[in-house]
């Protein structure tokens, strides 16, 4: 199921004179399966573009082909994408409600309007899914650390079974663990689940070690679309958009502007580790 | 002398059911002990759950031990006629920048600090003044702190605290809301403030690579103090930080693993100026 | 949906109605506001409408702006002047229906409409020149001898305060908080009463516990700023009356008397003026408006 923004533009503002131009002209088509990395500065309207995918709210101009269906087309009705393109926002624990962990991930499929045994299986998947210990389906969730609040409401998106998962700063507040779990349950879900996946990171060694394909969003446009390899090789460009480089390129570059004959384009601790030997050895 | 002391502090919760029984006690801080010098800047890393956030109440009389004692300027926190005092020496800054501002206009919030104390009207404009300047906030005085970015409503907190004029200032956490701008804006504050002021910082955190400046890291895990020493001394220890679920700087876990790989470099790097320049002897 | 909850929206602009001391501002309204109420005639209105535009000008805040504010309290005023045409006893104009309209209708509603105009006008003045803090302020120095009775002013002004501060912060929450339901499958538009009382809750309990997570942390970080009530406490901008806020007290003082005087001889001027112009147009129309 693709997802494609064409000439998306959205306004902040009904007074003419502060209007802001949040989303600017995008157009971009992401295939089924990809784990797609979206940066950009706070402020550069990505988030703004995250509710515009998920139809949460209208574009002023251009519009978003969800399996090639205008989902902002007059008789089109909004509902019937809850299912498809779930949106993980920033701290999703506070749109946990319910009195049990389990009835709040019932919620969405609820909504749906699925059957009983339906509702609870994809409840316990989900659950599953984000390693959520069966012993606390029956607690509340409000008495759960950080890091099990935040899967638990990820579970309650995952439970509507979308083929596209949009998450804005998933990992946002969390330690170095609660970060390394939730980024690697999302990378099962591309991997085994097959969900689209759209990350919004303000971590570049995260989009760097995960995603196939990164946007990079600045000023509400879409500045650059390449991999990730091929983006932080555009340093000048990305520091003034007010972004860095993933740490391990930026050491890169320091070797090569110190005379060490490295290749820059290394991400991943692994890949500098290899470069450098090569060089040196 | 010392401008904190903490000696043999333990510190528990009490679990309690619907009834209000007692259910558990939970030891959040087990026999920790330590000395802050005045002046210095002193990190404090672990990970959730770890106690550092339960110590940094501590310092501030938010939270009294359960046993041992804590000193600051050498008054004992448990002394209520010294609790103002106590608040005053050690300023303290929170995780959460929304709902650490009370002003509606930022210089209304520095000013929250010296009005509670007392501060007579001509020096409340003065304090304020020189907290907003020294935070580089100042062109933001007037202004509503819902229109601020994240970065730059943590440096109305830290002014606001400075405002008080103390000795000390503890940060709970201070980076962990904020983007990668916004943590690079509060450190270099922080940074200036103890460079330039000579104001003693605790800065109490999960991300390595904010504590590499410090004078001294201390590492707690499971309520206990497990490491403590200079950066250089803490970043080498490369497995028994990942032991504490920490996340070790890419550059350095990269020197570890050239180092690993028999290359001849410095057991410890804490920057890409390091690494170029341990490198460049071997091309 | 929650964006459009505002509370005393200020206008900034520099003029000396935004300067004056909100303690003048707070009383001046309060008692402009009573002047309406105790005296219905057409003559103190317009002694009223002459100081509110004189602050209309003074105040330096486009008339269009002010003028717009109004559009939310529309719905009241249609209200007030079709209840008062049609359901007035009085000599009968015209009839339809269940209905009669009357001369004495018309009037009522006339005198109506020019009342809660002036009312909000004048309030919406106090608002629009005065920050939320300043009015807080004001509000506590006023009450400030309630203390004697046992009544915690400056809590209540500190609470009035945070309450402000955090408005915006939960409106957008509140926001958020919707788009993520709705994409969760919520529904917010049933038209089902019943269905739409139960859709608010997945709303309004993460907004609840919000709050009072929002509220525990404040009175940590108010804890540890050394926070202890209002006794001790200095303030950076201290209310103090200037030359400007006497005088406004004595034009507040001569309305008073002015109003008083006119409210009090009201029927006798009323004959007065109506034997000058008898039989003239002018004379009935005068007739008319002060019988």
């Amino acid at each position: 199921m693709p997802i494609t923004a064409d000439h998306l533009t959205y306004v902040y503002g009904g007074n003419k004179k502060l209007k802001t131009t949040a989303v600017d002209d995008i157009s971009v088509s992401i295939d089924d399966g990809q784990f797609i990395g979206l940066i950009g500065h706070t402020g550069s309207g990505k988030t703004t573009f995250l509710q515009l995918l998920a139809g949460l709210i209208k574009p002023e101009s251009g519009t978003v082909l969800i399996d090639g269906e205008d989902i902002f087309a007059k008789n089109f009705d909004l509902h019937s994408i809850r299912g498809k393109v779930g949106i993980v926002f920033q701290y999703p624990e506070h749109q946990l409600f319910e009195e049990t962990v389990f009835k709040d991930v019932c919620y969405g499929p609820k909504n749906l309007g699925l059957s009983r045994e339906e509702i609870e299986s994809r409840a316990n998947e989900a659950l599953r899914l984000v390693g959520i210990d069966e012993a606390i389906f029956s607690q509340s969730p409000f008495e759960l650390s950080g890091g099990q609040k935040r899967r638990v409401a990820i579970a309650g998106v995952i439970s509507m079974k979308p083929k596209i998962l949009i998450l804005d700063e998933p990992t946002a507040g969390l330690d170095p663990a609660g970060r390394k779990e939730i980024l690697g349950l999302v990378s099962d879900l591309c991997r085994e689940q097959k969900m689209t996946i759209i990350l919004v990171s303000h971590s570049m060694d995260d989009v760097a070690e995960y995603a196939d394909r990164i946007l990079v969003i600045n000023d509400g446009k879409l500045a650059i679309d390449a991999t990730p390899r091929e983006v932080f090789n555009h340093k000048e460009e990305l520091e003034s958009f007010g972004l860095s480089l993933p740490q391990v390129t930026k050491a890169m570059v320091r070797l090569k502007e110190s005379g060490i004959p490295v290749n820059t384009d290394a991400i991943t601790v692994d890949e500098a580790l290899n470069e450098i030997l090569r060089v040196i050895k | 002398m010392d401008i904190i002391k903490a000696e043999n502090l333990i510190y528990e919760y009490k679990r309690r059911d619907e009834e209000g029984n007692i259910e558990g006690i939970d030891r959040a801080i087990d026999n920790v002990s330590l000395e802050v010098k005045e002046g210095d800047f002193i990190s404090i890393l672990g990970a959730n759950g770890s106690g550092k956030s339960t110590f940094a109440k501590h310092l501030n009389a938010i939270l009294v031990p359960t046993e041992g004692t804590v000193w600051v300027d050498g008054m004992d926190s448990k002394d209520e006629e010294k609790l103002l005092s106590i608040r005053q020496t050690a300023g303290m800054v929170f995780q959460n920048p929304d709902n650490q501002i009370i002003g509606q206009v930022v210089e209304e919030d520095v000013a929250f600090g010296p009005e509670n104390m007392g501060i007579p009207t001509e020096q409340l404009r003065e304090r304020v003044d020189e907290a907003l300047k020294t935070l580089g906030m100042m062109e933001y005085s007037k202004k509503s702190p819902n229109r601020l970015s994240g970065g730059q409503k943590q440096r109305v907190s830290i002014a606001g605290v400075l405002a008080m004029h103390p000795k000390c200032i503890v940060l709970d956490e201070p980076t962990a809301m904020l983007d990668p701008a916004g943590r690079k804006e509060v450190i270099r504050a922080l940074r200036a403030l103890n460079e330039v002021e000579g104001i003693t910082i605790i800065l109490i955190t999960h991300y390595m690579e904010e504590t590499i400046y410090s004078d001294k890291i201390f590492v707690m895990n499971k309520g206990k103090i497990a490491m403590e020493g200079t950066p250089r001394e803490i970043f080498k220890h490369v497995e028994e930080l990942e032991e504490y679920k920490l996340e070790i700087p890419k550059i350095t876990l990269l020197a570890h693993e050239l180092k690993k790989k028999g290359i001849d470099i410095p057991e410890c790097v804490l920057s890409d100026k390091e690494l170029a320049e341990a490198l460049k002897k071997l091309v | 949906m929650f964006k459009d909850v505002t509370l005393g929206q200020y206008y900034q602009a520099d003029s000396v109605i935004h300067r004056l001391d909100p303690r003048v501002k707070l009383a001046g309204t309060f008692l402009y506001m009573i002047s309406l109420f105790v005296f219905n005639n057409i003559i103190c209105y317009l002694v009223s409408a002459i100081l509110l535009t004189a602050v209309i000008i003074l105040c330096k805040i486009p008339v269009g702006y002010m003028l717009k504010g109004l559009r939310a309290v529309l719905f009241i005023m249609v209200f007030a002047v079709v209840f008062n045409v049609l359901f007035t006893e009085g000599d009968t104009l015209f009839e339809f229906w269940i209905f009669h309209v009357s001369l004495k209708g018309i009037k009522l509603a006339l005198l109506m409409v020019i009342r809660l105009f002036l009312l909000i006008v004048s309030a919406s003045i106090m608002t629009l020149t005065t920050t939320p803090n300043r009015l807080t302020d004001g509000l506590e120095m006023l009450f400030r001898p309630l203390k004697i009775f046992k009544v915690p002013v400056h809590e209540f002004a500190m609470m009035m305060s945070i309450a402000l501060r955090f408005i915006p912060i939960l409106s957008e929450e509140a926001d958020k908080i919707v788009k993520a339901q709705t994409a969760r499958g919520a529904k917010f538009d049933s038209k089902k009463l019943t269905d739409r009382v139960k859709s608010l809750i997945p709303l309004i309990v993460p907004l609840f516990i919000s709050a009072f997570r929002r509220a525990a942390d404040l009175a940590l970080a108010m804890e540890a700023r050394g926070y202890h009530g209002g006794d001790g406490r200095t303030k950076l901008y201290p209310l103090k009356y200037a030359a400007r806020d006497y005088v406004s007290y004595i034009v507040l003082l001569l309305y008073i008397l002015v109003i008083v005087f006119l409210g009090i001889t009201f029927s006798k001027l009323a004959q007065v003026l109506i034997l000058y112009f008898a039989n003239t147009d002018f004379g009935n129309v005068l007739t008319w408006l002060f019988n």
